[in-house]
């Protein structure tokens, strides 16, 4: 079996589990927030009125909760929302909840890694489709709907089809110029965003052992952008150190076995990688950098669980130092602990120097929620995920999706530009 | 939820394909909670200009189509967000059946969950379908879709036309079989993760 396999059948206490087997897995964790939490609350009074009761959840101590889509409130809808769900959290003893204005909190994703929510072997739910994110501990983990959630929360464990797995094979350590992003992007440009549908994506090879797990954290996350059910990545000692790091104990690396079997094997030389944008209105819609259309930018925006993880601040900030932004530019940490470790590193004075606004953790204009959306015909070059229309902001406006050294790169000259042909 | 009755509609064709469910639903209406009522929200951003007059040109304005309870569209639909106001939309909207090559995942699932039907079907029926002026019929219990020209048959997983057929959601369909999952839990020993 490969580890998604084997993570399914601990779950639904087999000893052996195939693609297309309908399993009904025990989850180990699950997740909402302030956009997802409000619907689950709703299922939750409709079931009520339907005479099912709410009264207990399964177990509230696996369950966590996150602000970051219109955080800190964007107008007063929104601040409802927040209050429903501190309501809900109290009602049933949720601890886990991540406050806004009370300490660490951030979009779930980042949450997820940066306070080791979520361990490798775990099935992990949320809702949110970029819940996929973090099946780069080495967990089984994806997004679903409100009733779904609500239905986890009521009952600890959901109906799965065991996945056919794509297994996607880097060779050879990624240039410095090239980020986890690029081959991200790289890969639904070929596969398409429908490509991996259904399917598990699995990362593996000599280049992603060399990965951090914050780039191995991009990569499962734009899973999602190529319709896959999830992205997985064995966990080995550098997972095992990220998640001790953060008070994390009794940690089981599973691994798939060696006769593994994977639907398709897909290879990649690390060295012939190169910088690479998603171009308006599509993530398959990939150029390379050098070969983009040469359009007048007017916004450069880093943030999101994709785009604003320390590492990708940092690699902002290596093109940033010194130098002057040319077009508005945001960044937003994707969490509370990664804007403290960007001020105590000297990020955010690099930023601020350059010209930069730096905001509160959130999903913001990632989502085309706040903090910065778009005007109709304005051009954005951002760390986020999806450039659909109007998901920015006006419909007509345009997003082309890079890694934060190519938004950096082009926050400095106005162009979409590679990080080697700056000056 | 309403258990699924056999549907006879014109069908809206939506030439378009990975429609997210951004465009289903704009995220300014993601704050709002209440299940009916989305209806107007659908596709707004295509069916509305910024004053909120209705765009002439896009199918939903058409008025031939009023009252069509079958949506015909590309392949991939319902990619992005994993948002159930997208289905809450179609469904208040008047849509009960969906016709695609090709679903995502997430937005799969929700349709079930709210009593709407999707099927896939090969591209080439999908683009007839799409020109097909006159009512059709959606049967789930035959698995058929009757135009009147031809009888088209679908897949379906038998798990999930119960639920449909009989209106069931998850949670009530798991209640019927508490009985079975209790005995599972005393009797599965789980593995430790090796």
């Amino acid at each position: 079996m490969n580890i998604v396999e084997k993570i399914l059948a601990r779950a639904s206490g087999k000893s052996k589990v195939s693609p297309d087997d309908v399993v009904f897995a025990n989850v180990d964790k699950v997740m909402m927030h302030d956009v997802s939490g409000p619907g689950v609350i709703k299922v939750f009074d409709k079931l009520q009125k339907q005479g099912i009761s709410v009264d207990k959840l399964w177990d509230s101590t696996k369950v966590w909760v996150a602000e970051d889509h219109f955080v800190p409130s964007a107008e007063k809808v929104s601040a409802e929302n927040i209050v429903k769900l501190s309501n809900f959290t109290k009602r049933y003893g949720i601890e886990k909840h991540f406050k806004y204005g009370m300490g660490q909190y951030g979009i779930c994703h980042t949450i997820s890694h940066e306070e080791a929510m979520v361990m490798p072997g775990d099935v992990y739910v949320g809702g949110d489709s970029h819940t996929n994110t973090t099946g780069a501990l080495g967990a089984f983990a994806c997004g679903l709907g409100h009733t779904d959630v609500a239905y986890v929360l009521l009952n600890g464990k959901i109906w799965f089809k065991v996945p056919e797995t794509f297994y996607f094979k880097l060779n050879g350590k990624l240039p410095d110029h090239v980020m986890a992003k690029d081959f991200i992007l790289k890969i639904i440009g070929d596969i398409g965003t429908d490509g991996g549908a259904y399917r598990t994506m699995q990362f593996g090879g000599s280049g992603i052992d060399e990965m951090s797990v914050q780039s191995r954290l991009t990569m499962c996350n734009m899973t999602t952008e190529a319709g896959a059910k999830n992205g997985i990545v064995e966990p080995d000692q550098k997972v095992f150190d990220y998640l001790t790091r953060r008070g994390a104990t009794n940690l089981n690396l599973i691994k798939g076995d060696s006769d593994a079997e994977y639907e398709k094997i897909f290879e990649y030389e690390g060295s012939e990688l190169e910088p690479v944008v998603a171009k308006p209105f599509s993530p398959e819609n990939i150029s390379v950098v050098r070969e983009a259309p040469s359009v007048e930018l007017d916004k450069c925006y880093i943030g999101s669980c994709t785009g604003a993880k320390y590492e990708d601040l940092e690699a902002a900030a290596k093109i940033l130092k010194g130098r002057k932004v040319k077009i508005r530019t945001e960044i937003l940490p994707a969490a509370i602990s990664i804007y403290q470790r960007a001020m105590e590193n000297g990020l955010l004075k690099i930023f601020l120097d350059a010209g930069v606004t730096v905001g509160p953790p959130t999903c913001g204009a990632c989502c085309g929620a706040h903090m910065g959306v778009l005007a109709k015909d304005e051009i954005c070059i951002s760390t986020t995920n999806r450039n659909f229309p109007g998901r920015m902001g006006h419909i007509e406006s345009q997003t082309y999706l890079s890694s934060p050294l190519v938004a950096a790169a082009s926050a400095v000259t106005g162009k979409i530009t590679d990080p080697r042909d700056l000056k | 939820m309403d258990s699924f009755k056999n549907v006879t509609s014109i069908v809206t064709p939506l030439d378009k394909v990975n429609v997210d469910t951004d465009q289903i639903v704009p995220k300014q209406f993601l704050k709002l909670i209440q299940k009916s009522g989305f209806g107007k929200f659908l596709f707004f951003d295509w069916r509305y200009d910024e004053n909120e007059n209705k765009k002439p040109d896009f199918v939903l304005n058409d008025s031939k189509y009023d009252g069509s309870k079958i949506l015909v569209t590309g392949d991939n639909f319902g990619c992005g967000s994993s948002r159930e106001h997208a289905v809450w939309a179609l469904l208040d909207y008047g849509f009960s059946v969906i016709i695609a090559p090709s679903f995502a995942d997430i937005f799969f699932s929700n349709c079930f969950k709210n009593g709407i039907l999707p099927i896939s079907l090969d591209e080439k029926t999908v683009e007839k379908l799409q020109q097909e002026t006159r009512p059709i019929e959606v049967d789930l219990e035959k698995q058929t879709i009757k135009t009147l020209s031809e009888e088209i048959s679908f897949e379906i997983d038998p798990h999930k036309k119960k639920i449909l057929l009989e209106g069931l959601d998850d949670i009530a369909q798991t209640l019927q079989y508490e009985d079975e999952i209790t005995e599972f839990e005393k009797n599965s020993k789980i593995p430790s993760v090796l």
